[in-house]
Formats: C-alpha cells, sequence, structure tokens
C-alpha cells in the first residue's frame, strides 16, 4: 500500500468524518486526489462502512449485551459459513466470529433486557440444527470497543513550554 | 555579630557567560495565562506507551530497584549495538563502545567534557537546541558558532565549516534531524562535511535523537560514513522516539578510548542511569516499533497540516523533513521573534518559541512544534491568522 493510502485510512479510521479537504492538508495531496483514492477504496471494499460508536448507556438507552459461544455440529457439504450467514442475519445478532479453542462460533447479540436476550438464544439460536450446545456471558460494562476507551482519555501531564 | 556574605560572590565566573535560557522566559509568562494553546513543547504529546510503562511497574514489583553498571545493562547495550548494526550498518562493542545515560543531555555534557581542554574551540551549528553552547562553556571550552540559513534549507555547507575552523577547533556539534527548524542533511550533504571533518582531524558530536522521526529521504547516521565511526560521538535516546521524555533514558555511542572518558566522568557523578528506564528502554527495543510506526504517520500529518497552514497564513515556512518543529519566518510582518512571539501569547493565546532562543540565526523565526493534537493546531493557525491580519 503506498503512502497516501495508508495515511487517508487512518485518518478515516480515526474520523470517519474527516473532509477531504482537511486529509488533503495532511497529506499535502490535491483535493481532487483524495476523493479520487477514497471512491477507489469504496468501490474496492476496502473502506466497508462509515460507522459511528455510540455510548447509548450515556444517551440513556439501555442495551443488554450477551456474548454467546456455541458448540456446532457441521453436516456434510455444509460448512461454517452456512450456520454463520442463518446467524448474521437476526439483527439481534451485532457480530458472528469463527473461533478457536472449546467452542467454534461466538456471537454478540443485543437486547432490551436480559430476558430478551435470553428468550432469543432460547428460541433462535439453540434451536437451530447445527447448534449443538450454547454458553451466554451477559456483558456488564464496556471498557474499550473497537481500539476507543469509553473512559475519559488519559491527559498528557507536559510543561506548556520546553526545549 | 559574624559579617554576612553576597553568596552570588561564590558563583564560578565561568557561569555568569552563560544566560539564562530564553525558553526559561518564556515559560513564566505562559504559565500565568489561561486558555493557552501550546505550540511551544518540545517533547511528543503521546504519553508512553502503555507496554513500556506496564513493564516498568512489573520489574519495580519484581525488586528491580538497584544500580546497574556504570555503562548500564549489558543486555540494553546489547539492543542499542544491534540496533545500529542493522539499522545503519556501523557496529559497536556492546562491552566498551555503548554507554546509557540519564538523557541526551547528559551525554551531550560527557561527550564535550570528555574531549574538550580548556580554550578548545567548538563549533555549534545554529539555529540549534539550546544546550550546546553552555555545555561548552561549562567544560571550559570556547564556543564557535555557524549560521546557517533558511535558503540552504538550514543545512550546514563545507565552507562554513572551513570559515570557522582553526588550530584550536576540537570538534563540531551536528543535530540532524534538527531541533528547532526539522532540517535534515542527507547523505551527499554529510560525506562533504566529513571531508572538512577529517581535513582538519575534528571529533563530530552528532546529535541524532530525532533519527526516527525522518518525513522524506532516509537518516544517514554520521558515524555510518566512511571513516567517521572513531571521529564520532552519537548521542540517541528514547525520548523522543518513544515518547519516553520523564524517564530520562539515552546513550552515547563511540571509540572505547572515548567512551572510557566518558564513563570516567558518569561514574563519579551520576553512577548509573536509572534501572526502571532501562529496563523500560529494553521494552520499546523488543516490542515499540508498531506504536512508533503509527506516532511517526501521525506527527507526518501533522506536519503537512501545520506547513500548510502557516504559508496559507503568509508565514513563509521551510519544509521540515524531521524533528516535529515548523519554523515559519515572520519577516514580513517586522516584528523581531520575540515581540512576535510575546504578542501573540498576549493577543491570542498562543504559545510558540521565539526563533533567536536557538541562537542569533533564528532571529526572524518561531519554533511550531506540532508534537500537539491535530484539533489544537488547527485552532492555533486560526488565531494565528487573526493575529496576522491584525498586524
Amino acid at each position: 500500500m503506498d503512502k497516501h493510502t495508508w495515511h487517508i485510512l487512518e485518518i478515516l479510521e480515526e474520523n470517519a468524518r474527516a473532509t477531504p479537504e482537511n486529509i488533503a492538508s495532511q497529506t499535502g495531496l490535491p483535493v481532487a486526489e483524495v476523493n479520487d483514492i477514497i471512491s477507489k477504496l469504496e468501490k474496492d471494499k476496502i473502506i466497508r462502512k462509515y460507522k459511528t460508536i455510540i455510548d447509548w448507556e450515556q444517551a440513556g438507552e439501555d442495551y443488554v449485551y450477551a456474548i454467546i459461544e456455541l458448540k456446532v455440529v457441521l453436516e456434510r457439504k455444509q460448512g461454517y459459513q452456512t450456520i454463520a450467514e442463518r446467524l448474521y442475519k437476526f439483527p439481534e445478532v451485532r457480530s458472528v466470529r469463527l473461533i478457536s479453542g472449546d467452542h467454534d462460533i461466538s456471537i454478540t447479540v443485543r437486547g432490551r433486557s436480559m430476558k430478551e436476550v435470553a428468550f432469543f438464544v432460547a428460541e433462535k439460536i439453540a434451536t437451530l440444527e447445527q447448534v449443538h450446545s450454547t454458553s451466554t456471558h451477559f456483558v456488564l460494562k464496556t471498557y474499550k470497543e473497537d481500539g476507543f476507551i469509553f473512559d475519559e482519555p488519559e491527559k498528557i501531564k507536559r510543561l506548556p513550554v520546553s526545549p | 555579630m559574624r559579617t554576612q556574605c553576597d553568596p552570588s560572590c561564590f558563583v564560578a565566573d565561568h557561569l555568569k557567560k552563560v544566560p539564562p535560557s530564553g525558553i526559561r522566559r518564556f515559560f513564566d509568562i505562559v504559565c500565568e495565562a489561561d486558555d493557552v494553546i501550546s505550540l511551544g513543547v518540545g517533547e511528543p504529546d503521546y504519553i508512553t506507551p502503555w507496554h513500556i510503562r506496564e513493564s516498568c511497574i512489573h520489574s519495580i514489583e519484581q525488586g528491580e530497584t538497584s544500580y546497574t553498571s556504570n555503562y548500564g545493562l549489558l543486555e540494553l547495550r546489547e539492543q542499542i549495538s544491534e540496533l545500529f548494526s542493522k539499522k545503519y550498518n556501523v557496529e559497536y562493542n556492546p562491552e566498551s563502545e555503548v554507554l546509557v545515560t540519564t538523557g541526551v543531555s547528559e551525554a551531550l555534557d560527557l561527550a564535550i567534557r570528555a574531549i574538550v581542554n580548556p580554550g578548545d574551540e567548538v563549533i555549534v551549528v545554529q539555529p540549534s537546541y539550546v544546550a550546546y553552547v553552555p555545555s561548552v562553556i561549562f567544560a571550559g571550552g570556547v564556543p564557535v558558532t555557524i549560521s546557517t540559513k533558511m535558503s540552504n534549507n538550514f543545512k550546514i555547507t563545507p565552507e562554513e565549516l572551513k570559515n570557522v575552523i582553526n588550530e584550536n577547533t576540537k570538534a563540531v556539534v551536528l543535530n540532524y534531524p534538527n531541533n528547532p527548524t526539522g532540517a535534515t542533511m542527507d547523505k551527499a550533504d554529510l560525506e562533504a562535511i566529513a571531508d572538512v571533518v577529517v581535513d582538519n582531524d575534528l571529533m563530530v558530536i552528532s546529535d541524532e535523537v530525532y533519527d526516527c522521526l525522518t518525513y522524506e529521504g532516509e537518516h544517514t547516521c554520521f558515524s555510518s560514513l566512511e571513516g567517521m565511526r572513531n571521529r564520532t560521538i552519537l548521542l540517541n535516546g528514547f525520548s523522543k522516539s518513544y515518547a519516553m521524555t520523564g524517564f530520562r533514558i539515552a546513550y552515547a555511542l563511540g571509540d572505547s578510548e572515548i567512551i572510557s572518558s566518558m564513563m570516567l566522568i558518569h561514574q563519579y557523578t551520576m553512577l548509573c542511569a536509572p534501572i526502571v528506564a532501562q529496563l523500560g528502554a529494553m521494552e520499546a527495543l523488543r516490542n515499540g516499533n508498531d506504536e512508533l510506526d503509527k506516532m511517526i504517520r501521525e506527527y507526518d500529518r501533522r506536519r503537512n497540516l501545520i506547513v500548510d497552514g502557516l504559508n496559507r497564513i503568509g508565514l513563509e515556512c521551510f519544509e521540515p523533513k524531521g524533528a516535529f518543529y515548523a519554523f515559519p519566518s515572520i519577516q514580513s510582518t517586522g516584528m523581531t521573534s520575540s515581540e512576535f512571539a510575546e504578542n501573540l501569547l498576549d493577543d491570542q493565546k498562543v504559545v510558540t518559541i521565539p526563533g533567536d532562543v536557538f541562537g542569533e540565526a533564528g532571529q526572524g523565526f518561531l519554533r511550531c512544534s506540532y508534537a500537539t493534537s491535530k484539533d489544537e493546531i488547527q485552532e492555533a493557525l486560526e488565531r494565528i491568522e487573526t493575529f496576522v491580519n491584525k498586524t
């Protein structure tokens, strides 16, 4: 990857609302070229989506999250892709990952209450043919998400002037 | 009743030749102001990466609180030696040619004291870091300054160097990438300097603490030039590259004769660098490269942002290729550096450092550090623009 593309991706990863003009200032590229590079990155599906991290708890909207680990039974001609597709189509399911270790798949489910999440898992997930067993862990507090720390950032303590 | 004394009578004469730091004077003004944006800070705005801090905490828990060898922990010296071998293809024996010091400031003091006899002249290329001239004076030497120019990208030329050499000249202090200008010297530039150094049998003290923060071209380590290894005392450290300023940890590299002489002073004045900082430095060299690369890319973006902004405002700004400083000219405003910086602070609450703090060659310029967040740089640029438009 060339230096400018790398810069643009890092700038947008940090702030999806960075304007082309601002990116141009930071990279030394003309605005038109910045726009071209971003369009290509979108077209090539390197930039998949522009997203906002929201602290729903701060917004007064309480969501309950749970991480559910699944053991699955694979059938002939049906790999993990098939079960993954069935899982990610539920809007309640926020993430689906194939994992190593005691379980095969880890999903994150969001609901309005523990009861709602528990019922969703019992009715929609545990009942899937390929799902052999589930292990549900409710999230009590999220400290860091996608590299973003929800607590106040550490403040650097520096002298205002130094040589 | 005993006779009262005047303590100032006891202060050594040679200290009276050293004026107080111009930065210190500015510091006192800044501390009294509110809502200030500071572009006056010569250290990273990153907190030391967590893995380094965590390893230091762990080392304290494990009771690693003793003195170390005067030279520093051998394992750290081996890491430093390996780094220079791999990165610059220059070899230093970790047993005798690497000295771990309490910051580059100590390494600089040791280097000068190790080679300077009373009356020896040491050439200091300016604008440059504020400690070089006083360190020469403290050692009983005579500082001789060379003023580099923006028209020559703040590089020193062989002719400028030749013009100030005489029979008393002992050494030359180089600092590229440079604080405060951000200038760099490429290999060909340095080769020409090396020729003059050899012709006149000089030593070079090369402060390369910003070597990792080179954004265009590759940094050339002075001692890696042919024939220069034994003529160079190379100074480097962890403050800028790994955001470890407060740890005070750095090193000097050179021929064993020179390094052992520096160690002689170090062992009686400092004994050793703090062990926790040494262990932190080892962790930085082992696992710090990803964080370092990320910091470099971010500084590069800020560099573009501030240089673009200053030029847009009409303050002609030389394109810095290293360190984290922009050095715009404010000559178009008709003010001196101090007038501009003080009025800017008073009017718009933006701190910059007058260029002449770094030597007379810096008159007419400002040092603007971009080791601050992009939001603050943007805000500072807007305020500077407002100030310039008023004047």
